[in-house]
C-alpha cells in the first residue's frame, strides 16, 4: 500500500497492522477454566466460586440462588457443615481459608429474611416416594419437586430433619433455622407425613401409585457394648439421649457425673449437651490419643473450652460402685493403642456410648433385590438399589455420614430418578481439571486474615443451648467471598489484557472477560505467567 | 473484629492492572477497554519485549491526560526501530525521529514551535532507550534539563545497545555478559564502579519532576506520569525495561524479571522533585538478587561452578546499599 509514498517523511498512522505478527507464534495462549479445589471437595456439589464472586459484587441472591441449584439448605449448612471445602482451599497455603461456611450462613440466612424463593419447572406427572425427612430426603424431594415432579416425604418422626434435629444439638443449629429452611421446601408443594412409618416399602409403593421411591431412613439404631455392671451406673446411648433431648418436654437428667464413651462429633454432642443439662463433671473416654480422635478439631477445643475432660488412651473394662473402671491404653510401635493392664476409675452417674449408629433396614424386608451388606444398602452407579425404580442415599448407603454428603445424594438421586422415569441414563458432566495451588501466581493475591465468627460467652455456653457461633456482618461477609482467589477462572483483574506488548488481547467489557486476537499475537507467554488464577494455558501451535 | 472495608477492595489489591470490582476511576488507563493504544499491534519488537510494553503504558497515560494532544519525539534505539520501518509505523501519534543523539533538543525545538503557533496545551515528550539517553543523547539531555525546558523525557532502560547486537551502555549494570563485556578475565562482564545512574543525575539538575518506574507496576508507573504531566519544565521519568534477546531470558518472564528487579532492591522506584527525593515505593516481598539474576542468560557465568563468589556478592551490596539509601523496606524490616 504505502510504497508511493516518499522516503521517511511521513508514514501512515498505525499503518503497522498490516504486519500479521501472529505468524511468529510457536505458541498460543488460551483461556481455560479450571476447576477450584472449593468446589471439588464439596460433598453437595456446590459451585462455592462462583457464588463467592456473586457475592463479592454484592449480588445476594444470585449468589444464593447459586447454592439453591445445589443445596436447598443453606442456612443449615452455613451452620452443620463441617466445610471440607475450606480444607481444600487454596488460600490455606496462604495465611488462612476462606471462611466459605460463614458466608453461606449469610446468606442463607439473607434469604429467610427476605423471604427468596426458587422456581420450579413445568409438571411431569410423575409421582416420587421419599422415605425420611432428613438431609437425604429433603434434597431429594425439593431437587425431584423442582424437576416437576410429584413428590410424598414420609417421616417416622413427628418433626422433619432426621439427624440435624435429633441429633445435632440445638447451640449448633437453632430449630427456627432448620424450620424455616424445611417451610421453604414444603411451601414449593412437597407434601409430608410425619409420624407414619413404612413398613413395607414395595406394597406402599404398589398401593399409592409411586413412580419412584428414594430411600434415606438415616442410621438411627445405636451401636451397644455388653459390660460387666452391678447397675451403679446408669448406661445410655447417644441416639437415644440426644432423641430425647429434642423429642421430650422433659430434658433428660443424666446426673453430676456423665461419661461420655467415643471419640467421634456424636461423643463432643452429647458431652456438651449433657455439660448444658446440669451435669458438672462430664468426661470423654476415648480408647485411642486424643489427636487421633474423629471428632472435628474445632469440636473438641470448643469443648475443652467449657470445661469438658477428655480420658484419652482409656478403656472402659466394667461399672462398679458408682465408677467405671478403665484400662490403661499405649501407642505401639504401630500407632496402635495397646492394653497395659493398669487399671482407673472415673466415678460416674451415668454413661452414654457414641460408638457409631446402625441403619433399621425393617422396611426393606420384603423388597426383592436389595442388598443389604455390612448393615448399609448397596447401590449401583445410578445410586438405585437391586430394585427397579428404588433409589437410596444417606447414611443408609455406604458414605462419610454427614448432613453435606446426604444432600449430596439427594441431589444425584432426583437427577438420576428423573432420568430413570424418562427411561433415559443421567450421565454427569465431565471435570474440569483442577485449579492446584501451583497454577496460581499468588504474587497477585494481598494477604488478608480470615474474619472470624463471634462466639457466645463462656457462661451462657455452659448453661444455655444458644447457638455459640455468630453471624458475619454484611461487611465482613462480603470482606471473607473477596479473599476467595477465583483459582482456575477468569475473575476479571486486567492483567492479560495490560501486559500485552502486543495488544493482541481485547477486552470485551466486564463480565465478558477476553478474547486473543491471533493474528498480532506472538506467543510470547507473558500473560499465562501473570495470570493470578491460572484460567490461562500456552497450547503448542499447529505448525 | 474490625468491620472496616477499604473502598474498592478487591481479592488482588491494587496489585493487579484493573479489577471488575474496582470502579473505574481507581483502575490502570491501560486496564481500560479505551485506552489509546498509542503503539499499536503490528510492530516487530522480540516476543515479551519489555520496552514495548513500557512504551504503551507511558503514552496512553499522556494521551488520555493530555485529550490526546501530544508529540513525540524519539531518539534511535529499537523502540524507533522496531515501531517504524519503512513503510510502516505502529505509532497512533505525531511522532518524529531525527537522530541517535539529538531527541532531547529536537523536542526543545518542537516545544518552541508549538509555543510560538500558540499550541502551548500540546504536550512535548521525548523518548529513547538507554544509550541514546545515558551515553549518545546525554549533552543535549541535560542541556534540555538546565533550560528547563518543557519537555517530558522518557528513557526506556533496557541496560545495553539490544538493537545493534547488545553492546555495553553506560547503564549496564556490573557482572552482565554484553557483546563489548565479554567473559573473560578474573572478573568477566561488565566492570563494577563504572556506568552512569540518570536519575540521580537528572536530580542534581534540581529540575521539576524526576522518577523511576516500572512495568510490573502499571499502577506506579501511571501514577508518576500524572504527576510529571501535573508539572511544568522539564521532567524526567526513567523506566526499567527486561529485554529477553539481550538479557537471555524467557519472553514469558519480563514481567517478573522487572518485578525481581524492585523487589530484590536493585532498581529502586523512587520520584524526587527540585533535587530532593519526595517518595519511594517500598519493596513488597524481599527477595535476594539470585533470584533476579538466575532467570538471565547475560548473568549466568555468577552461578557456574568455580565462579567468583565475590562478584555475586558485589551485586548483593548495590541492591543493599539500595534499600539503605532509599529506605526501601518498612522500619524494623531487614
Amino acid at each position: 500500500m504505502a510504497f508511493t509514498l516518499p522516503y521517511a517523511i511521513t508514514l501512515e498512522v498505525g499503518s503497522s497492522l498490516e504486519n500479521k505478527t501472529g505468524d511468529w507464534r510457536t505458541e498460543r495462549p488460551v483461556y481455560l477454566d479450571r476447576l477450584p479445589p472449593c468446589n471439588i471437595e464439596c460433598p453437595a456439589g456446590e459451585n462455592i466460586q462462583a457464588w463467592l464472586g456473586l457475592t463479592q459484587e454484592g449480588k445476594y441472591q444470585e449468589a444464593w440462588e447459586e447454592i439453591l441449584d445445589n443445596n436447598p439448605l443453606p442456612s443449615v449448612h452455613g451452620r452443620v457443615c463441617y466445610h471440607p471445602c475450606e480444607d481444600g482451599c487454596n488460600r490455606k497455603q496462604m495465611e488462612n481459608p476462606v471462611s466459605i461456611h460463614a458466608i453461606e450462613r449469610f446468606l442463607g440466612d439473607q434469604a429467610l429474611k427476605n423471604n427468596w424463593v426458587v422456581s420450579k419447572q413445568a409438571d411431569t406427572g410423575k409421582h416420587v416416594l421419599v422415605v425420611g425427612a432428613g438431609p437425604g430426603g429433603l434434597s431429594a424431594a425439593y431437587h425431584l419437586c423442582k424437576m416437576g415432579h410429584k413428590v410424598t416425604v414420609v417421616e417416622s418422626k413427628a418433626a422433619p430433619g432426621g439427624m440435624m434435629r435429633y441429633g445435632i444439638p440445638e447451640y449448633r443449629l437453632p430449630r427456627d433455622i432448620l424450620d424455616a429452611e424445611v417451610k421453604r421446601i414444603e411451601d414449593m408443594g412437597v407434601t409430608f407425613k410425619y409420624n407414619t412409618r413404612i413398613d413395607n416399602l414395595a406394597a406402599t409403593m404398589k398401593a399409592d401409585g409411586y413412580d419412584a421411591a428414594f430411600l434415606a431412613v438415616g442410621a438411627h439404631l445405636a451401636r451397644k457394648l455388653e459390660m460387666p455392671s452391678d447397675d451403679s451406673v446408669n448406661i445410655t446411648d447417644a441416639v437415644t439421649y440426644l432423641n430425647d433431648i429434642e423429642a421430650n418436654d422433659s430434658k433428660p437428667q443424666l446426673g453430676k457425673k456423665v461419661a461420655v464413651y467415643g471419640g467421634g462429633n456424636t461423643a463432643i454432642d452429647v458431652a456438651r449437651s449433657a455439660l448444658r443439662l446440669g451435669a458438672e463433671e462430664v468426661t470423654v473416654i476415648y480408647r485411642g490419643p486424643q489427636d487421633k480422635m474423629p471428632a472435628h478439631l474445632f469440636e473438641i477445643e470448643e469443648a475443652l473450652e467449657e470445661g469438658i475432660k477428655i480420658a484419652a488412651l482409656r478403656t472402659i473394662t466394667e461399672y462398679k460402685g458408682g465408677n467405671i473402671i478403665v484400662e490403661v491404653n499405649e501407642m505401639d510401635a504401630d500407632q496402635r493403642p495397646q492394653a497395659t493392664g493398669k487399671t482407673e476409675t472415673i466415678a460416674a452417674d451415668a454413661v452414654v456410648y457414641a460408638l457409631g449408629q446402625l441403619v433399621d433396614s425393617s422396611l426393606l424386608s420384603d423388597c426383592d433385590g436389595i442388598v443389604e451388606n455390612d448393615n448399609v444398602i448397596e447401590v449401583g452407579q445410578q445410586m438405585m438399589t437391586g430394585m427397579d425404580g428404588v433409589f437410596a442415599g444417606g447414611d443408609m448407603i455406604p458414605s462419610a455420614r454427614t448432613v453435606t454428603t446426604a444432600v449430596g445424594h439427594g441431589k444425584k438421586a432426583a437427577r438420576y430418578i428423573t432420568a430413570y422415569l424418562k427411561g433415559e441414563t443421567y450421565t454427569p458432566a465431565e471435570k474440569h481439571e483442577t485449579a492446584s495451588f501451583d497454577k496460581l501466581n499468588t504474587w497477585y493475591y494481598e494477604e488478608e486474615n480470615m474474619r472470624q465468627q463471634p462466639v457466645l460467652d463462656l457462661d451462657k455456653r455452659k448453661s444455655t443451648f444458644g447457638e455459640v457461633l455468630g453471624d458475619l456482618d454484611e461487611a465482613n461477609a462480603k470482606y471473607e467471598a473477596i479473599r476467595c482467589m477465583s483459582c482456575g477462572n477468569c475473575f476479571e483483574c486486567d492483567n492479560c489484557y495490560t501486559v500485552c506488548p502486543d495488544n493482541a488481547i481485547i477486552k470485551l467489557g466486564r463480565g465478558n472477560r477476553f478474547q486473543i486476537n491471533y493474528d498480532y499475537c506472538k506467543g510470547c507467554g507473558m500473560c499465562v505467567e501473570e495470570c493470578p488464577c491460572g484460567s490461562m494455558l500456552m497450547e503448542p501451535e499447529e505448525l | 473484629m474490625s468491620t472496616e472495608l477499604k473502598p474498592d477492595f478487591c481479592q488482588t489489591g491494587n496489585l493487579t492492572a484493573g479489577n471488575r470490582l474496582q470502579s473505574i476511576d481507581v483502575v490502570s488507563v491501560q486496564s481500560t477497554e479505551d485506552r489509546a493504544n498509542a503503539l499499536t499491534s503490528g510492530h516487530r519488537a522480540c516476543q515479551g519485549c519489555g520496552e514495548a510494553l513500557g512504551a504503551r503504558m507511558a503514552i496512553d497515560k499522556v494521551m488520555e491526560l493530555s485529550k490526546n494532544k501530544v508529540h513525540v519525539v524519539n531518539a534511535t534505539g529499537c523502540l524507533e526501530v522496531f515501531t517504524t520501518p519503512f513503510p510502516e509505523t505502529s505509532w497512533n501519534v505525531p511522532w518524529l525521529h531525527s537522530l541517535f543523539g539529538n531527541a532531547p533538543a529536537v523536542a526543545t525545538g518542537v516545544q518552541a514551535a508549538l509555543k510560538a503557533k500558540g499550541m502551548e496545551d500540546v504536550t512535548v515528550i521525548a523518548q529513547g532507550g538507554d544509550g541514546s539517553t545515558v551515553d549518545i543523547g546525554f549533552g543535549c539531555l541535560s542541556g534540555m534539563f538546565e533550560r528547563n525546558d518543557d519537555v517530558l523525557y522518557i528513557c526506556y532502560d533496557n541496560e545495553a545497545y539490544m538493537n545493534t547486537g547488545v553492546q555495553r551502555s553506560g547503564a549496564t549494570p556490573p557482572t552482565a555478559r554484553t557483546a563489548t563485556t565479554p567473559l573473560s578475565g578474573p572478573h568477566p562482564g561488565n566492570n563494577f564502579g563504572q556506568g552512569k545512574n540518570v536519575p540521580k543525575i537528572a536530580m542534581a539538575h534540581g529540575i521539576a519532576y524526576v522518577a523511576t518506574a516500572t512495568i510490573a507496576n502499571v499502577r506506579d508507573l501511571e501514577a508518576k506520569v500524572a504527576k510529571a504531566m501535573s508539572m511544568k519544565g522539564a521532567r524526567y521519568l526513567h523506566i526499567h525495561v527486561p529485554c529477553p534477546l539481550g538479557w537471555g531470558s524467557l519472553p514469558k518472564d519480563t514481567i517478573k524479571l522487572a518485578r525481581l528487579a524492585v523487589e530484590s532492591g536493585l532498581y529502586p522506584l523512587f520520584e524526587g522533585e527540585h533535587g530532593e527525593i519526595t517518595g519511594v515505593t517500598k519493596i513488597r516481598k524481599k527477595v535476594p538478587v539470585d533470584e533476579y539474576l538466575k532467570l538471565q542468560r547475560r548473568f549466568v557465568h555468577l552461578f557456574k561452578k568455580g565462579a567468583d563468589t565475590e562478584d555475586l556478592a558485589g551485586v548483593q551490596a548495590i541492591a543493599d546499599a539500595h534499600i539503605k539509601y532509599y529506605g526501601l523496606l518498612d522500619d524494623g524490616e531487614k
